[in-house]
């Protein structure tokens, strides 16, 4: 029968790797586990290439939707383009949105039976949390780079200088990426993916709306306008413009945020990481647990 | 004479009310293959994932291989191989991609982690599909890969959490021959089933566990012995007040007599010629049979033997979490509190 084709046993089974072989500790076998655990992250996405499009056609269709949609409406202070205003604005937007991916990422890892697999291996617990967001990482550089070409072939014009543009986008990714690590928590402390992707969606719309990413706060309600000014999402957005040398109308606000926008900004950034990179582990350690 | 591999002294687990294990007790020597033996929801699993460093347990304490499984987790993670009831594998990656990322987590060089994985593929019977993405995979496949994949790290004790649940009677065997060959390596197993025909083929001692207890223990021999080796089961065509008795002298245990007195069952020693000396003995008392049958021995056999209820092996799904047990007891305690 068919097991005679199981017969050779000890003979090919493996070279002699005794347990106590195994690097069990140190940074460098917790990187070691993170780049395992990101390379089967990059697996997936290669198995399904479309689970990408939250980062690659979506940018370019909101980009365009904004640009001629809103564009033809919105009037800047001082006749400003709404082009230049917009794609630093639609950076911003698309690299916040797109972190809900982290959270679908981490709900479908916890609610698999694979990490039960990973849990009794003598592997760095954390690193599944580690590789998730660098992966998330990875694509919110993809996702930038598509604003930065969609901007471009639009007309775009950013004014500042190569060196203050990559800060400008290094800014605009920290944020991301320390906003990526709020929807992980999302992620990890809701039951499914389905509420997973749908709360993400439900918190980051309104927030990402009640800035200046998309449109200038002045003409809004009072109550709405220091909103914006003390969001994160317009301190983010206003060093973006700030050093891209595009139009920024709220530097003229006066609020400490919209002033110094790139301390603003770069304080949020470590401030939310600060309290969701933790949330985010106990959370982690607590469904791991179960 | 030869060391404990495996451990455990009152291991208590509750989720809310229920006591999913109430204080179970195991000892499994070096080299030997403990079988638990238990129906859905019986505290099986979550015993397993107690010894498995999954869950924490309430109270007791257990070592494997000689380290305590709470306050020493990772000692007892770089020493299991566990293969559990659910998937543990990625169904997005191929097979060897699997056993590669596994052997790398367990701190494997990508060279000997590229080896040890060609090597289990080859084992497994799956170097042809080594290449192949798992969600594709037939159940008996997926199961040998997640058995490959415990056995990554070549450890000296295995969990198998019922290894041939839901695979058809071909790939049960070879499942069988691979953890026979396991043990004749040299490994230490404890292995959950719900066929006794299963732990009688592997295991050397077996325990049955319900509502998370052990209500047995012992050999194969010894639980068969205390179930009487077969079941008589006669359907009647019309009750008949003297069928309990005159079945009595066949019976190795007590007869069990159905509410409609149309269905009897009883343990017996031995099955050979036994259907046409109970029709002769019924007919002669006046009986009139629709039907004789001889079973071998079943766990519902060995539930019955010993606690006198059947397993209900096949709880309505949905109203049971096989974790915790909480929907299998709770349905007992309604079929118990109306008689």
């Amino acid at each position: 029968m068919t097991t005679t084709t199981l017969a050779p046993t000890t003979a090919t089974t493996a070279p002699p790797l005794p347990v106590a072989a195994a690097r069990t500790h140190g940074p460098l076998r917790k990187a070691s586990d993170v780049a395992v655990l990101s390379a089967r992250n990059l697996v997936h996405i290669s198995r399904e290439p479309f689970q990408l499009s939250d980062v690659t056609l979506q940018p370019v269709l909101f980009t365009l939707l904004f640009v001629y949609v809103f564009g033809a409406g919105v009037v800047l202070p001082g006749g400003a383009s709404y082009k230049d205003f917009a794609v630093p604005g639609m950076l911003v937007f698309n690299l916040v949105t797109s972190t809900v991916g982290t959270g679908v990422g981490l709900s479908l890892d916890v609610n698999t039976g694979v990490i039960d697999r990973f849990r009794t291996l003598p592997m760095w617990r954390a690193g599944v949390l580690v590789a998730r967001s660098v992966t998330d990482l990875f694509t919110a550089v993809i996702c930038a780079g598509i604003v930065a070409a969609t901007g471009f072939a639009i007309g775009w014009s950013p004014d500042g200088g190569v060196g203050r543009a990559i800060a400008a986008f290094a800014l605009v990714l920290f944020f991301g990426y320390a906003v990526s690590w709020g929807c992980a928590c999302l992620g990890l402390a809701s039951k499914g993916v389905e509420t997973a992707q749908a709360l993400g969606l439900l918190v980051l719309f309104p927030v990402v709306f009640m800035s200046n990413a998309l449109v200038p706060t002045q003409r809004m309600t009072p109550w709405l306008r220091d909103v914006t000014t003390w969001n994160p999402v317009s301190a983010v957005t206003a060093a973006a413009r700030q050093l891209l040398g595009n139009p920024n109308p709220s530097a003229s606000i006066h609020a400490w945020p919209m002033e110094h926008p790139v301390w603003a900004a770069v304080l949020w950034s470590i401030g939310l990481l600060a309290v969701f990179a933790p949330t985010a582990t106990v959370l982690y350690r607590r469904r791991a647990a179960e | 004479m030869s060391e404990l591999m495996i451990e455990a002294e009152g291991l208590v687990k509750r989720y809310g009310e229920t006591e999913a294990v109430a204080g179970v007790s195991v000892a499994v020597p070096a080299g030997t293959v403990l079988g638990v033996l238990g129906p859905n929801g019986a505290g099986k699993t979550t015993t397993v994932r107690m010894l498995t460093t999954l869950t924490a347990p309430d109270a007791g304490w257990a070592r494997v291989a000689g380290h305590d499984v709470v306050r020493e987790a990772k000692a007892v993670q770089a020493r299991i191989g566990v293969t559990a009831q659910e998937a543990t594998v990625d169904g997005m990656l191929t097979g060897r991609q699997n056993l590669v990322m596994i052997g790398r987590l367990s701190g494997l060089r990508r060279g000997d982690a590229r080896r040890l994985a060609g090597a289990l593929l080859e084992r497994f019977a799956l170097a042809d599909a080594g290449d192949r993405i798992v969600k594709g995979y037939s159940g008996g496949m997926r199961r040998r890969l997640d058995l490959a994949a415990g056995l990554v790290t070549r450890p000296p004790v295995l969990f198998l959490d019922e290894p041939t649940t839901g695979l058809d009677p071909a790939s049960r065997v070879r499942m069988w021959g691979v953890i026979r060959e396991l043990v004749t390596d040299g490994a230490t197993v404890l292995l959950t089933t719900q066929y006794l025909e299963e732990a009688d083929e592997l295991a050397d001692r077996i325990i049955v566990v319900d509502h998370g207890r052990v209500i047995a223990a012992g050999t194969a021999a010894q639980l068969k012995a205390q179930t009487g080796g077969a079941r008589l089961q006669v359907t009647l065509t019309t009750a008949h007040p003297e069928a309990a008795a005159a079945l009595r002298r066949f019976a190795a245990g007590d007869v069990a007599v159905s509410q409609d007195g149309l269905h009897l069952r009883a343990p017996v020693t031995s099955g050979s010629g036994l259907a046409s000396a109970v029709v002769r003995t019924l007919d002669t008392a006046g009986v009139s049979v629709d039907d004789v049958e001889v079973h071998p021995p079943s766990l519902d056999d060995v539930f019955f033997a010993l606690t006198g209820r059947p397993a209900d092996e096949h709880p309505t799904p949905g109203d049971v979490d096989p974790e915790s047990g909480a929907g299998r007891s709770l349905a007992t305690r309604e079929q118990v509190l109306p008689a």
